[in-house]
């Protein structure tokens, strides 16, 4: 096997809802090379959110195997040797920056329990790695003692990244992670993504329905519709000539300056269609 | 009512603020006094709890005697302060053991369900349909009276109640994405609970258990009242309460109302202080 940062093969996941199922994850199969950069894109209820969260092990999938750096991730980890070595394969940021840090506790001691909990024992290597994290993420040294009630979003998300980089994971899966934020802070979030990704060599997931975003930060991208990859190649290539008509859709639905909701509605409806028959 | 001058850290109104700022630091005041007085009771008091005199049985509040003396001429004040460590202690011991067990059983429920989620609820069930006092005098009547099956008893129907109350907290708690975020970093479940969902818990749980102290301390003294909790010659509060019980009848009121007011007192300046406490600690971690 070749040594991917990240490897997924088959993976498959029905959630049962009511009486029926719903297929949140059908068959899906992608490689990240270390360093690369993948966007997972695709509407709501496509199934996104669940693939990032089968990968770091909140969700338990029907099938499938999850490589990282060629070792396979169990699909639930018993003990805590073995859940540490999953954390230290895959971290992930959240959506909610409001919510995804601990209230009760400051940056610096947050990113400090992080390193602490993945065997780091020395309080002064801790102390000057805190800071260092501070540093790498664009954080100023008195952030370390705010509390996250007192960060604004783009801030919070920044600790959310630190404390990912903390455990230096070899995957850093984000979940909409600049989607809470205004435009000029994803610009900021998503240029301290791209750096992060050229100095540590940490292959990411980027998970997003926002396709400029994700043609800014990713190498190739997966187009989900319903739990299943209607279209995957390099970003550029798909976004610029895409070939599956719902990708067409995708694309034409972005808000800009000519967007027409009613187009966009009579589009879908048609696309709908296409896709029943 | 939004004015331009600079901006003050809380958005309530002034007067009311000050006004709870002052009822909190009477209560607390008070609070302190009586805690002092019980923890120096040998020095402080006029008297031995126990002095028996003759000579000045049921006499009204006066120089000799701050808050008269009952039926044997005990001096009450000296009966107050000596009693008011019994009195304080019990409630403490009582919510101490009640929370150990509450909040580690809701915890549990809320993180684990299962079956243990299902026996708590039915428990809690049975606890809220059983007329608690009953539930106690049951108990003390299997293991016998006296103030340390009193304070288990009543520890026994506080439990569920708090367990209940955290459990519910609890699940709200998990559901937000910070506990998933300790679950990716590879926090066990276990540690997870104790280190960090318990702890995001407190402010409510805090208000909560001040309402049950006060609660406790009034039924504890309900029981002694009623012969089943503190014996003599404790002068536990409400022992007092019901040894000076005879006396009413013949107009003397004074060893009745004395305990009485002073239980009133604590249960109320606990319940302020509480409150408050809680929404600093509130505030303390949130926006
Ligand atoms: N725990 C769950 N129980 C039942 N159904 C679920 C659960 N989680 C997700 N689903 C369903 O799986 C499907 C995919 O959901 P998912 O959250 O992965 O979508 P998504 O692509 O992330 O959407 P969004 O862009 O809105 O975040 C949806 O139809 C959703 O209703
Ligand atoms: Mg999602």
């Amino acid at each position: 096997m070749s040594e991917n940062a990240l490897e997924v093969e088959g993976l498959q996941k029905a959630f049962r809802v009511g009486a029926g199922n719903v297929v949140a994850c059908n068959n899906v199969n992608f490689a990240i090379p270390p360093g690369g950069s993948m966007g997972l894109v695709g509407e709501s209820g496509s199934g996104k959110s669940t693939i990032a969260r089968m990968l770091v092990g909140l969700e338990t999938p029907d099938a499938g195997t999850i490589h990282v750096r060629g070792r396979q991730l169990g699909t639930r980890e018993r003990g805590r040797a073995a859940r540490l070595r999953r954390a230290k394969e895959i971290q992930m940021v959240f959506q909610d920056p409001y919510g995804s840090l601990d209230r009760r506790l400051t940056v610096a001691q947050c990113l400090d329990q992080a390193m602490k909990l993945h065997g780091v024992t020395s309080g002064t290597s801790r102390a000057s790695r805190v800071s260092g994290l501070l540093d790498q993420v664009g954080l100023l040294a008195k952030h370390g003692e705010s509390k996250p009630h007192q960060l604004s979003g783009g801030q919070r998300q920044r600790v959310a990244i630190a404390r990912c980089l903390a455990i230096e994971p070899s995957v850093m899966v984000l979940d909409e992670a600049v989607s809470a934020l205004d435009v000029s802070v994803q610009a900021q979030i998503l240029a301290l993504l791209n750096e992060i990704r050229a100095s540590s060599g940490i292959a990411l997931l980027f998970v997003s329905h926002d396709l400029a975003v994700v043609s800014e930060v990713t190498d190739d991208v997966l187009v989900m519709y319903r739990g299943s990859v209607l279209e995957q190649g390099n970003t550029s290539q798909v976004l610029n000539h895409p070939e599956h008509s719902y990708t067409k859709l995708l694309l034409s639905s972005m808000p800009g300056p000519c967007w027409n909701p009613k187009a966009v509605m009579q589009r879908r409806a048609a696309f709908e269609a296409e896709v029943a028959t | 009512m939004s004015s331009l001058s600079t901006p003050t850290l809380a958005s309530t109104p002034v007067i009311g603020r000050k006004k709870r700022d002052v009822a909190y630091l009477v209560s607390l005041g008070f609070l302190l006094l009586v805690v002092a007085a019980a923890l120096l009771a040998p020095w402080v008091a006029p008297y031995a709890a126990n002095a028996v005199d003759f000579t000045a049985i049921w006499q009204a509040p006066g120089a000799g005697h701050l808050l008269g003396t009952d039926q044997v001429g005990q001096d009450l004040f000296s009966r107050l302060i000596h009693g008011a460590r019994e009195s304080l202690l019990g409630p403490l011991a009582l919510l101490a053991l009640a929370t150990v067990f509450g909040v580690t059983i809701g915890t549990v429920a809320a993180w684990n369900g299962g079956w243990i989620d299902v026996v708590l609820a039915r428990i809690t069930d049975v606890m809220f349909a059983f007329p608690g006092l009953l539930f106690v005098v049951l108990v003390i009547a299997v293991f016998g009276k006296g103030p340390a099956t009193a304070i288990v008893a009543l520890a026994l129907a506080y439990a569920p109640v708090i367990a209940k109350f955290t459990r519910s907290l609890a699940l709200a708690e998990m559901t937000r994405p910070y506990v998933d975020a300790y679950r990716v970093q590879g926090v066990g479940g276990a540690f997870l609970c104790v280190r960090y969902i318990i702890p995001n818990l407190t402010p409510p749980l805090l208000g909560y258990l001040v309402v049950l102290f006060g609660e406790g301390l009034m039924s504890l003294a309900t029981l002694s009242f009623l012969g089943f909790g503190a014996q003599p010659p404790s002068s536990e509060w409400g022992l007092m309460v019901q040894e000076g019980q005879s006396g009413i009848i013949q107009g003397h009121i004074w060893p009745t109302l004395v305990p009485g007011a002073a239980i009133a007192a604590v249960v109320v300046a606990v319940n302020v202080v509480g409150v408050r406490l809680s929404d600093r600690l509130n505030s303390r971690f949130e926006r």
